[in-house]
């Protein structure tokens, strides 16, 4: 068996195959850059190529593919939002994601855990009674449920009354899921390379060309590009980019921490979040916890992980889980969020002409991959918001038409 | 555990203070237009490097200001809010 296997693989046509083309040489040209090979700037790239037959793209990242924030998120897809545009917006990105490893002909691991966010308060309750009849009023299943039902849909949590904070209900919402981050951002380099994208890492823009309030290209660090076209999709450094695009942001940066545990056999189906208690967790493929908790608590550019944050998890993370106290923890990272003063992300147009933004993304970017991707796409390509994405222009915070979506986010931050 | 130093106590924990974002001027606010005042009141100058911020010590209910690298994290320097608002506008 050993030697047939080492025969099967040595065979002539059963070599790995190359994911992506060998980088090429970056043209003095391209209709469109994309700033930010992470997984919104290569969906941004897929769908300009797919529906717009866009081709003419540089994808232009100063790391590796999918090593910022696609890198360093939690994984968690879910549309139980408040706002009727939050609900509509990543209600659109769960049905893409649904079809997305079939459509990228690559397992993206999308797994359908449902999403519980539990209430040790009366006014949390009121908030999620508040959140679910948004939603099915918008058509997305979520509803309320009270410990009997907790207790059937995740057995190892502790419902014990006499906890310091008892649990009172939870928000169900049935389509949460957790996908494989790494091959989203991967699914969508490779489908969009073969249409003909260029991907180019090691490639970091260090100054934006304008001509009368117009972009016109991109210095980088190997070489000036021309493009008719800009998209900035990169998380966590939104400020600095557009800055060097000449305009100011609503947006703070700051880290957000999380570690998972070494890998424990399946028992949490769920992904169990807390936000009275700050934290959350869900059971990855390979069985590790994937923990999460608030973001630290004043902006910085630096992605150390810290033990003050680790403690302030551990605590309310053996309250919900006792029996994790002899669990180890294994990695620890953080990653950088743009927090927004709504919560909201912003997308859409900028103050410079043919200067398109997508920032913002706080702690909830990797849900709205796909349909972040499709839409900024379909703006780049029409040169306009479509209506899905419209309310979330950087026009919205002067205009004082916000999208206050603080009582969504999986824990207060 | 991080120690910022607060002019009026003194080396504390991190924890103990609350950061009150960057110091800005305030536009004057019958002369500003709206686009200005929304700036002031939304956006942020975000930078990595050195930063001059406001700092709330909580338990005393005190702010100054910190100089702070948002690149490595480390304190630069504290004082009290009077080194730069100790005169009144003329």
């Amino acid at each position: 068996m050993p030697l047939g296997l080492i025969g099967h693989g040595l065979r002539a046509g059963r070599r790995p195959r190359r994911a992506l083309p060998p980088e090429a040489r970056l043209r003095p040209r391209y209709d469109v850059a994309i700033i930010g090979a992470g997984g919104h700037g290569l969906a941004a790239a897929y769908y300009l190529a797919r529906d717009h037959g866009i081709t003419d793209v540089a994808v232009l990242d100063k790391g590796w593919l999918g090593g910022g924030n696609t890198a360093r998120n939690t994984t968690i897809v879910r549309s139980n939002y408040l706002t009727p545009e939050g609900v509509r917006f990543y209600d659109e990105s769960i049905r893409l994601f649904r079809g997305l490893s079939g459509e990228l002909d690559f397992n993206i691991l999308y797994s359908e855990r449902g999403h519980l966010t539990l209430a040790h308060t009366d006014a949390a309750l009121r908030t999620m009674r508040w959140r679910a009849e948004v939603n099915k009023h918008l058509g997305v299943e979520s509803e309320m449920v009270g410990l009997d039902e907790l207790a059937r849909l995740c057995p190892p949590l502790n419902l014990d009354r006499g906890a310091r904070f008892p649990i009172l209900g939870a928000l169900h919402h049935k389509p949460g899921a957790i996908a494989r981050h790494d091959a989203v951002a991967w699914g969508y380099a490779i489908a969009a390379a073969r249409r003909g994208v260029e991907i180019h890492q090691n490639t970091e823009v260090t100054g934006i060309l304008t001509e009368k309030g117009r972009v016109t290209g991109v210095e980088t660090s190997r070489g000036r590009i021309a493009c008719g076209k800009v998209l900035q999709a990169v998380a966590g450094s939104s400020s600095l980019l557009a800055a060097m695009a000449g305009f100011r942001l609503p947006i703070q940066t700051v880290p957000l921490q999380a570690c998972v545990t070494e890998p424990l056999k399946p028992f949490l189906d769920p992904i169990v979040v807390s936000g009275s208690l700050h934290v959350y967790v869900s059971q990855s493929a390979r069985g590790e916890l994937v923990m999460g908790g608030p973001t630290d608590p004043y902006a910085l550019y630096s992605q150390r992980s810290t033990l003050e944050w680790k403690e302030g998890l551990a605590a309310p993370m053996l309250a919900l889980f006792p029996f994790l106290a002899e669990v180890r923890v294994l990695r620890q990272w953080a990653g950088l969020a743009d927090m927004t003063p709504d919560f909201s992300p912003i997308m859409g147009l900028t103050p410079v002409q043919n200067y398109y933004i997508d920032a913002g993304w706080g702690t909830w970017g990797f849900k709205a991959t796909p349909v972040c991707g499709k839409r900024m796409a379909e703006t780049v390509a029409t040169g306009k918001p479509p209506s899905p994405i419209a309310p979330f222009d950087l026009g919205r915070f002067a205009a004082f038409r916000q999208l206050g979506e603080r009582g969504a986010a999986s824990v207060g931050h | 555990m991080k120690i910022l130093h607060c002019p009026l106590n003194g080396p504390r924990n991190i924890s103990e203070f609350v950061c009150g974002g960057e110091v800005v001027e305030m536009p004057e606010a019958g002369a500003a237009t709206d686009g200005e005042w929304a700036d002031y009141v939304f956006g942020h100058e975000n930078a990595r490097g050195a930063v001059r911020e406001w700092w709330f010590h909580v338990p005393t209910a005190y702010w100054f200001i910190a100089e702070r690298d948002t690149g490595t994290d480390e304190i630069l320097r504290t004082y009290p809010a009077s080194e730069v608002f100790g005169r009144r506008p003329p």
